[in-house]
């Protein structure tokens, strides 16, 4: 049996987000920022100037990053990085697409959620993925 | 590619049937076991859809709130909120934990949000005005990250299961459509030039039987006229006449004494 991945388990790790600046506001009122000595940050707010490849290299460096656990997108910025989102496949950390108040969760898109109605489709009309 | 599966190549000897037949029933075995381990991991695959799906649509409902709490706090506690709740970030309140779950043998990650317990600073934004629309946009908040911290947890089991299915349903067909016809395959093939050499030692065996048998009878066959003329002899040597010398005399009286004149 080739070795599994080996699954992360960590005591204490943090919630990433890359969303609009509502949304980051009201989590960080919620207490989910970390700001560490390096001033890096776990929240990268999204606006109408941030480029393609911000978001793309914040992306990267949250994914790599050890300590994060969970990684929150809007799911209009998932749009625009969404090759790179449709091409992640490692259970941690999950990423996790949010509605944001422009644009309502549109499950079409939404990486997981498409495979989910998918096999939930099948599986109530035929006799299921075997 | 061509539906018939190979056999082993392996010397047709007894020993190796045994070691065959051995490897078919732990192939036979190991295939029931897979296939359970399949049955249970889809229905627990099953179950996550489900919750997923309602999961889901819930996480929509309660950030619509969320965002309609904060509109209130800004509207109540002026824009400037937003520039003082990023001033005050320092290190995260809400963290998660994650620890993996054993189901059915398969490993699946799962997280569990807790509070780090040090206090905000976020306590004291909104004191000059909007208290409590602040907190209570705090408050929706947390609930959102609760939910969506359960939400991660089951994303991450759906894939990690999905995962686990295709690869126990993969090494099922393996068995079931490879391996166990070649071992059969290889079987059959062993017992068949077991038998070809039964056959043949078989064959060998007679062939020489029936040799043996016939030499046997022309011995007997030799002794038995060799013991007849030996009698005769004795017989007549008892009535004093050689027959032999006396049929010497004859033939050679014949031949040679020319005094007699009949």
């Amino acid at each position: 049996m080739a070795n599994k991945p080996q699954i992360r388990t960590s005591s204490s790790a943090l919630i990433a987000m890359i969303a609009d600046e509502d949304t980051i506001t009201g989590f960080l009122l919620a207490g989910v920022g970390n700001v560490d000595l390096r001033r890096k940050t776990n929240y990268l707010i999204v606006d109408s100037k941030t480029t393609v490849k911000q978001i793309e290299d914040a992306f990267k460096e949250f994914t790599t990053r050890e300590d994060i656990a969970v990684v929150l997108i809007s799911q209009y910025v998932a749009n625009m990085i969404r090759f790179l989102v449709d091409s992640y496949n490692k259970p941690i950390p999950a990423i996790l697409e949010i509605p944001s108040k422009d644009h309502p969760c549109d499950p079409a898109h939404d990486s997981v959620l498409s495979r989910v109605k998918y096999l939930f489709s099948t599986e109530s009309v035929a006799s299921g993925r075997r | 590619m061509s539906g018939q599966s190979q056999r082993l190549n392996v010397v047709p000897t007894v020993t190796m049937l045994g070691i065959m037949k051995a490897r078919l029933v732990g192939a036979t075995r190991g295939h029931a076991l897979l296939k359970k381990k399949s049955d249970a991991l889809t229905v627990q695959f099953r179950q996550i859809l489900k919750n997923i799906v309602s999961t889901k649509e819930s996480m929509g409902d309660v950030m619509k709130n969320s965002s309609f709490a904060l509109t209130e706090a800004k509207y109540v506690a002026g824009e400037n909120i937003k520039l003082t709740v990023r001033e005050n970030v320092q290190s995260a309140a809400l963290k998660v934990r994650s620890y993996q779950e054993n189901v059915a043998g398969v490993k699946l990650p799962k997280f569990e949000y807790f509070i780090d317990g040090e206090s905000n600073k976020n306590d004291l934004t909104g004191l000059a005005r909007g208290g409590q629309q602040v907190q209570a946009c705090k408050a929706a908040y947390v609930k959102a990250i609760e939910l969506l911290v359960e939400l991660a947890t089951l994303q991450t089991s759906f894939l990690t299961l999905d995962e686990a299915i295709k690869t126990t349903n993969r090494r099922v067909n393996a068995l079931e459509n490879v391996v166990k016809p070649r071992i059969e395959n290889t079987i059959s093939y062993i017992k068949g030039e077991l038998d070809e050499l039964e056959r043949e030692d078989f064959f060998r065996l007679k062939k020489i039987q029936g040799y043996k048998r016939r030499e046997v009878e022309r011995q007997r066959e030799a002794a038995k006229a060799y013991a007849e003329e030996k009698f005769a002899e004795e017989i007549s040597l008892k009535r004093g006449i050689s027959v032999n010398s006396a049929h010497n005399m004859l033939s050679h009286g014949m031949q040679k004494d020319e005094d007699i004149i009949f």
